[in-house]
């Protein structure tokens, strides 16, 4: 494409696949006691 | 739904519902402007002035195509899959409040200085091999267990911590399970032998620092009111080279007394660390120091410019994480994790030394929200489905926002204290959240 590049497709409709499994790490267990971001978290399974 | 915005002579466009995440040159995102309500001849007609109408044309067959294949105005298919994952809950990651004690007084803290507004106490080996137990039993068959060993001040109570962390690997291979410990310390009782200990046991350690040593020691200060920078900086640098400079974080508060908080993140970030999370105070309303709607400008432009700074030395070799800056926009969470977020009151709970469990660490005090004792072994799991049936489409503010799928819902905790309900989101940390996920993105555009 000329006017859109692209830097993510659609990764959240991907992860319906294979979600849920519960095994990755809770959120507020790293460095967020007081705010909440899950997005930087990892999936278990990659 | 998409949210656009132009951040630093960028314009990002974001599927919500995909998680696709695109960069429009000018034209295509002024096209983008018009293109819901308007014909393709309109589009054209609208902005030939600027645009050669062939530009214009290109833009709009791109933007028709993405939008083909799911990546543009896709729609939110998930709210009917949730029951596809609403299983028995399980409890997989424990926060142990290891000591209801401190050896500092900070001004902010949620805890009430160490001791959650009760009695200063200390949590015995019993309870939290009981804690531990609780823990194998209500997590069925997840292997990953995780428990934050928190307090008050952990290292006040550090035998018991031993304890506690023996007895849980001692299960391990009974039972399946694999523990991930975290100690959150203020670092004044680092010392060789606990630094040995935490690096051979711990996954994770979180380091309480504020930033600048004037700020720091204006909210962080021991009994006597003297400042504890002096004291704690050595040592928690000490621990974070002793890492690696990684699998810790550096983790400061900001507050309405340190608006310009990025100097903060850029002064722990010339001090050598690599792993840094300073997050915004969560304080009563008008006590002085506490983040109001009026200081969000101001915050926005310490966001912005921390990440513009955070690039230029990534740039430079001289890069750093911060930690509400890093997305994984490819192998993140998976949706069922965003729906719901931390898993709080469900999948996370936090016990008390006496054992009492609750929510999470902010509900801790607030009886009302008391789900048990781990003596007893019983959990109400009246408040246990309460927390577990939350989540981003049951908070009508949450179900309308783009960032629902980054933030997950925002803290419990933070909507009870403003709000009286765990599915009103508190306004101030969903500005905050927002403009953080703006950067975030920024950042990944330019290849970080």
């Amino acid at each position: 494409m000329k006017h859109v590049k692209t830097i993510n497709g659609s990764t959240l409709k991907d992860s319906l696949k294979k979600g849920g499994c519960g095994e990755c790490q809770t959120s507020c267990q790293s460095a967020c006691k007081t705010s909440c971001t899950v997005a930087n978290q990892s999936c278990e399974k990659n | 739904m998409i949210h656009k915005f132009s951040l630093f002579g960028t314009n990002i466009v974001m599927d919500v519902n995909s998680g696709a995440v695109h960069i429009f040159d000018d034209v295509a995102y002024e096209v983008l402007e018009h293109y819901e309500n308007n014909s393709h001849e309109r589009i054209v007609e609208l902005l030939s002035p600027k645009y050669s109408s062939e530009e214009i044309d290109e833009a709009i067959k791109e933007i028709n195509s993405l939008k083909a294949e799911g990546m543009l105005y896709s729609e939110d298919v998930y709210e009917e899959t949730i029951a596809l994952w609403d299983q028995k809950p399980v409890v997989k990651a424990l926060c142990l409040h290891i000591c209801h004690d401190c050896n500092l007084r900070c001004k902010y803290c949620f805890a009430s200085t160490g001791d959650f507004g009760g009695q200063r106490t200390m949590m015995s080996a019993e309870v939290g091999k009981k804690a531990i137990d609780f823990i194998i039993r209500e997590s069925g068959s997840r292997r990953n267990l995780e428990v934050d060993l928190f307090g008050g001040e952990p290292l006040m109570n550090f035998e018991v911590v031993k304890e506690i962390v023996d007895y849980a690997k001692s299960r391990e291979k009974e039972f399946n399970k694999n523990f991930r410990f975290t100690l959150t310390t203020n670092a004044i009782l680092l010392n060789e032998d606990i630094k040995n200990y935490l690096n051979e046991n711990m996954q994770n350690v979180v380091l309480s620092i504020d930033g600048r040593r004037e700020v720091n020691d204006k909210m962080r200060y021991r009994v006597d009111g003297t400042g504890c920078y002096d004291d704690i900086m050595p040592k928690i640098k000490d621990m974070a080279q002793s890492r690696g400079q990684d699998n810790y974080y550096v983790r400061g508060t900001f507050t309405r007394e340190n608006l310009d908080f990025s100097e903060d993140v850029l002064h722990l970030a010339d001090q050598g660390f690599k792993q840094i999370s300073v997050e915004p105070v969560v304080a009563a309303k008008d006590i002085g120091y506490d983040l109001r709607e009026e200081d969000l400008p101001v915050l926005y432009e310490e966001y912005e410019k921390l990440a513009y700074e955070l690039v230029k030395r990534k740039k430079e070799g001289k890069g750093f994480n911060f930690f509400h800056f890093m997305i994984d926009l490819s192998q993140g969470p998976c949706i069922a994790k965003r729906l719901r977020g931390c898993g709080s009151g469900h999948e996370y709970v936090a016990v008390t030394p006496e054992g009492d469990i609750y929510p999470c660490h902010q509900f801790v005090g607030n009886t009302e929200f008391k789900m048990g004792n781990v003596m007893e072994g019983k959990l109400n799991t009246d408040i246990q489905e309460h927390f577990k049936g939350s989540n981003v489409y049951t908070k009508e503010e949450c179900s309308k926002c783009w960032a629902k799928f980054y933030c997950s819902g925002g803290c419990a905790a933070n909507s009870y204290q403003f709000n009286s309900d765990i599915n009103i989101p508190y306004k101030v940390g969903c500005e905050l959240e927002k403009k953080r996920v703006e950067c975030a993105l920024w950042i990944k555009s330019q290849g970080f």
